[in-house]
């Protein structure tokens, strides 16, 4: 993953949290996708960020707070540079072993029709991903867009 | 800029059934697609499943496990799935799943 330079100015902030209601991924992904217009987006740059936060989003209420609610916490942040970074927390179950959630068609949940392409999807869709796990703790993924960039 | 959730319409032609979801298709708006795209499938038995993709406004990962078990399902009811008209967004995450390897995919001429 693409780090961000310490020297980026950051231009806004946006902290999000919102209890795991499957009706909150549609929320979700358009709030982001509306803070995000201030770096002047393309209508490609939207969609790429709209679907991959609902990956992330969903992932959240369907894997980390399966059978339970929890707060799902947003946070955007976007640069100077037109860099936008959205990180998306929970304090789900975690996943024992990131790499092997990651592959392409690797999913804990066949039953409720998942297709095990949430992960993939979110790569493809940004310029950077990063995931943060603890089994019992929680789950961070941070996702990097470079807005204008043409992927 | 928020639709909550996806609607679907529907058309029986000869022995095919055509499913046309609109508006977006998340893991929200699945549920309930899923629940009238089944009656439908078990009430009209139809020979061919044809999925018409070209009026979604928004799909992530979710839409393809709809896709899926619709065609798992016509399978055992003897029935062939075809996907129709994906646009470009759509396209792509089928192609990520290599969906049309699978899926015979249509596009009309426009
Ligand atoms: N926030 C999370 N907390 C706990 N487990 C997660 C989380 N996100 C993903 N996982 C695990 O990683 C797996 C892969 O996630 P991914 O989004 O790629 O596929 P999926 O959600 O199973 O299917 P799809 O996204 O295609 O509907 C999941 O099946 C789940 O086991
Ligand atoms: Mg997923």
């Amino acid at each position: 993953m693409r780090s961000v330079a310490n020297n980026t100015k950051i231009k806004n902030k946006m902290k999000l949290q919102l209890p795991s209601l499957s009706v909150n991924e549609g929320m979700a992904r358009a709030a982001v996708a509306a803070f995000c217009a201030q770096l002047d987006p393309g209508a490609t740059d939207i969609a790429d960020i709209k679907c991959a936060v609902s990956e992330a989003v969903t992932n959240c209420i369907v894997h980390a707070y399966r059978n339970t609610f929890g707060v799902i916490y947003i946070t955007v942040t976007l640069y100077e540079d037109k860099l936008c970074k959205i990180e998306i927390r929970d304090r789900g179950c975690g996943i024992p072993d990131v790499r092997e959630a990651r592959q392409p068609l690797f999913t804990t949940d066949a039953e409720g029709e998942r297709s095990g392409m949430g992960f993939t999807v979110m790569e493809s869709f940004t310029d950077g991903i990063r995931v943060r796990s603890k089994v019992g703790a929680g789950t961070t993924v941070t996702l990097l867009k470079r807005i204008g960039s043409k992927n | 800029m928020i639709k909550t959730s996806g609607k679907l319409t529907h058309t029986l032609e000869g022995g095919r059934l055509t499913l046309k979801p609109t508006g977006e298709i998340d893991h929200h708006s699945a549920v309930a697609l899923r629940e009238e795209a089944d009656a439908l499938i078990y009430r009209t038995h139809p020979e061919v499943l044809a999925i018409d993709l070209s009026s979604i406004e928004f799909m992530d990962s979710s839409g393809l496990g709809f896709i899926m078990g619709r065609y798992k399902l016509a399978r055992t009811l003897n029935c062939k799935t075809v996907i129709k008209n994906p646009g470009v967004r759509v396209s792509k995450i089928l192609a990520l799943a290599g969906m049309e390897r699978i899926i015979k995919t249509e596009r009309d001429q426009k």
